[in-house]
């Protein structure tokens, strides 16, 4: 080791791999991963946020996780956004392009893709 | 894409549970879901409740999984980890609240047993894996060590110790700076950092708990004290009987000399620092830093006279600064967070945190990390979950072998370096040995007396012989021989012993006593005057009976008695229609095996 800015290389390729143990961020972003969600296509959802987010560089904001039915099976796959203090957002009939979009729009920019949210259907 | 993770932990209390099965049962599962790009297993150190070991952590949920068995796993990987929902029925989820909680909700940090703790020291521990430098990194380890060489001189450094208030977590209590400022103007060609993991309390493991979990902390904390007071080659002294945590430093070192952090020009600043490890075999009196010195340097590990003291004469005859495992752990966050985050924990004249392994009469029998100032209660009843069997809390005895014990009527004590001192009592390694009314306080002591005259090393007299005599009178107090003179012969003797031994070990050996004589003392006099052991532990000063009115005869205690002592009378109690049992004292060892097989309550003892 010569330089801090090798220590610094090592670190910042490293914090995203183990962020994920230091506890939820700001923002949760949870899929409905029941039988329902799964035959509808949940996995590939979960998995293009799990890419997008840290290709976007949120990972220290935003915790990707899963969970079991949500109770509106026909909707599946949804995805619900907690964030401290604000109302959850619950987006439904997911696809990983849509989920590109609500990176971008929702979790980067702060603003809620209405078009796809639960209450638009 | 990674997006869960699966923490194990590897510390040697869970692996003594099971935990590498469990491990591979993970591996084995993960790939049969086909899971492997998307679950990352990591085996780390101890997370702290090691009596509901094997524990594992799903991240990012922080979903706490206890006493997992691998039939469990199949579960846990099918339900939580493909279809996301939690296995409430194997989830840890005591918030000490009232109400029933959401199990699938509660995560680590909500527990009571972790929520009131304050983790500096175990922060890395059951968080990273300790066999990955780049986990390590990750937390902003080494980052004090380049902050260290790159911006402070070693005065500076000296300075931040010293204004942090550290104090030494081995037991006495020095503060850390005041020994490195004590080392670092002393000329030599070659000066020394040693780290003292000779931990041989009984029932103290946070040293063992650290070594396994975040071996970097300590090997970064070493080179900078190297720095700091000016020494190129640093000894790590852990004992034999730690193989898990040998193995896991040996591989850290490895790693860091491998990145460069440690060797030659680190950082490219010019300061080299080397660090080898030293095991020793197991002898308690190695963990006092002279004895342990000079096993080091290949000899009978025998303690000698201070002064010189080891800051100017130590390992080699050359200055060395000694610093215990704990210590050592909390010195680069104070680097990285400085004095005054440090200072805000704890109380005046002892700053930070400390870290105790709980054991005994408790719960939670593991590992917690608190503030300074904590009450005993709020370890014991808050975090460390209460007496189990709703028992009554009697005594804590703290500081092994060289410490004392804190009563019921003194639980709100806060615990700190200086309030346990004034109560005649020690901070010691952090051993906290809980016990209830079962306990007798005299058989206590002469548990440690027996562990301290085994380990003295013998070379000075009132040690060696004194101990031994000391333990003679308790033993002689336990068979209900003893007289009220022998009490005020332990006390002197006592006394004597503490005065004039060379080491601490000696001169801490008839604290147990002390520290009975001075809480329990009617204890003692039950004893000696009625020949009574109040708590019923004191073999020969008691005596088991039947109560022939509730024995019904079947002949239980006569089957498990293994000396034939119990035989059938030809007495029949009214209502029952067979005759009833009794026991032969003069045959009786008081075993207690007839008394434990008795469904009836007939048996008690006296």
């Amino acid at each position: 080791m010569k330089s801090l800015a090798e220590l610094k290389a090592i670190k910042d390729r490293m914090k995203d791999k183990v962020i994920l143990r230091e506890g939820s961020g700001d923002v949760r972003v949870v899929v409905g991963m029941a039988t329902c969600g799964i035959a509808a296509g949940a996995r590939p959802v979960l998995n293009a946020f799990v890419e997008g987010v840290t290709a976007a560089k949120l990972t220290d904001k935003v915790t990707v996780s899963q969970t079991g039915c949500i109770g509106l099976c026909q909707l599946e796959p949804i995805v619900e956004v907690h964030e401290a203090g604000k109302e959850k957002v619950t987006y439904v009939k997911m696809t990983p392009e849509k989920v590109e979009t609500v990176i971008e729009k929702h979790l980067k920019n702060g603003k809620v893709v209405t078009e796809f949210t639960v209450a638009d259907v | 894409m990674i997006r869960a993770h699966v923490l194990i932990c590897g510390g040697t209390g869970c692996t003594s549970s099971g935990s590498k099965a469990v491990q591979d049962a993970f591996a084995e599962n993960i790939k049969a879901f086909g899971l492997e790009e998307e679950v990352k297993l990591v085996q780390t150190g101890c997370f702290g409740l090691c009596a509901l070991g094997p524990v594992v952590i799903v991240y990012p949920d922080g979903t706490f999984y206890s006493r997992v068995t691998p039939e469990d796993v199949k579960e846990i990987v099918s339900e939580h980890l493909f279809k996301g929902r939690v296995v409430e029925h194997l989830v840890y989820a005591d918030t000490g609240a009232e109400e029933v909680v959401d199990k699938a909700s509660v995560s680590l940090g909500d527990t009571a047993f972790y929520k009131s703790q304050k983790r500096i020291v175990l922060r890395n521990c059951g968080v990273i894996d300790p066999d990955s430098i780049d986990e390590y990194i990750a937390m902003d380890g080494y980052a004090a060590l380049g902050k260290v060489l790159t911006e402070m001189t070693p005065e500076d450094v000296i300075k931040v110790v010293s204004d942090s208030g550290l104090r030494g977590r081995g037991g006495g209590g020095f503060p850390t700076g005041r020994k490195w400022a004590l080392c670092a103007p002393n000329k030599a060609p070659q000066k020394y950092v040693v780290c003292n993991a000779d931990e041989g309390d009984p029932g103290a493991f946070m040293d063992r708990s650290i070594l396994e979990g975040d071996p970097h902390s300590v090997i970064e904390a070493m080179a900078i004290c190297g720095y700091a007071v000016g020494a190129t080659q640093g000894y790590v002294y852990v004992r034999a009987e730690y193989p898990i945590a040998v193995t896991r430093l040996q591989n850290a070192i490895a790693q860091a000399r491998e990145y460069g952090l440690l060797g030659k020009n680190i950082f490219g600043s010019g300061f080299d620092f080397e660090l080898d490890i030293r095991l020793g075999a197991g002898a308690f009196v190695c963990g006092e830093e002279t004895a342990l010195m000079t096993s080091i340097e290949g000899n009978r590990g025998e303690p000698r006279p201070r002064p010189p003291y080891p800051a100017v004469k130590g390992l080699y005859n050359s200055p060395t600064v000694e610093n215990n495992v704990e210590t050592f752990a909390n010195i680069p966050q104070i680097i990285l967070n400085g004095v005054e985050w440090f200072t805000s924990m704890g109380t005046e004249k002892s700053k930070g945190t400390k870290v105790f392994a709980l054991g005994g009469k408790i719960e939670h029998t593991g590992l917690v990390e608190i503030p300074m100032g904590t009450t005993l209660r709020e370890i014991i009843y808050d975090i460390g979950g209460g007496i189990p069997g709703g028992k009554k809390f009697k005594a804590a005895q703290t500081g092994g072998p060289s410490g004392g014990c804190i009563p019921a009527e003194l639980i709100d004590t806060e615990v700190d370096y200086d309030n346990l001192v004034s109560i005649g009592c020690m901070m010691g390694s952090g051993g906290l040995i809980v016990m209830d009314e079962d306990t007798c306080m005299v058989d206590m002591a002469k548990f440690f007396l027996e562990f301290t005259v085994d380990e003295s090393c013998g070379k000075c007299t009132p040690c060696r012989v004194g101990t031994k005599r000391l333990l003679e009178l308790l033993d002689k107090i336990t068979d209900g021989k003893g007289t009220l003179e022998d009490i005020d012969r332990l006390e002197e003797l006592c006394n004597y012993i503490k005065q004039n031994s060379l080491c601490g070990l000696g001169q801490t050996a008839p604290n147990p006593v002390l520290a009975t004589l001075h809480f329990f003392r009617d204890e003692y006099i039950a004893h000696v005057v009625d020949k009574k052991c109040p708590a019923g532990v004191c073999k020969s000063l008691l005596s088991f009976s039947i109560d022939q009115d509730k024995c019904i005869g079947c002949g239980k205690c006569a089957k498990n008695c293994p000396v034939d002592a119990i035989a059938k009378t030809d007495y029949v109690a009214p209502g029952h229609k067979l005759p009833s049992y009794a026991i032969d004292t003069v045959k009786c060892i008081k075993c207690g095996a007839c008394m434990a097989g008795c469904k009836f309550g007939a048996i008690s003892k006296k």
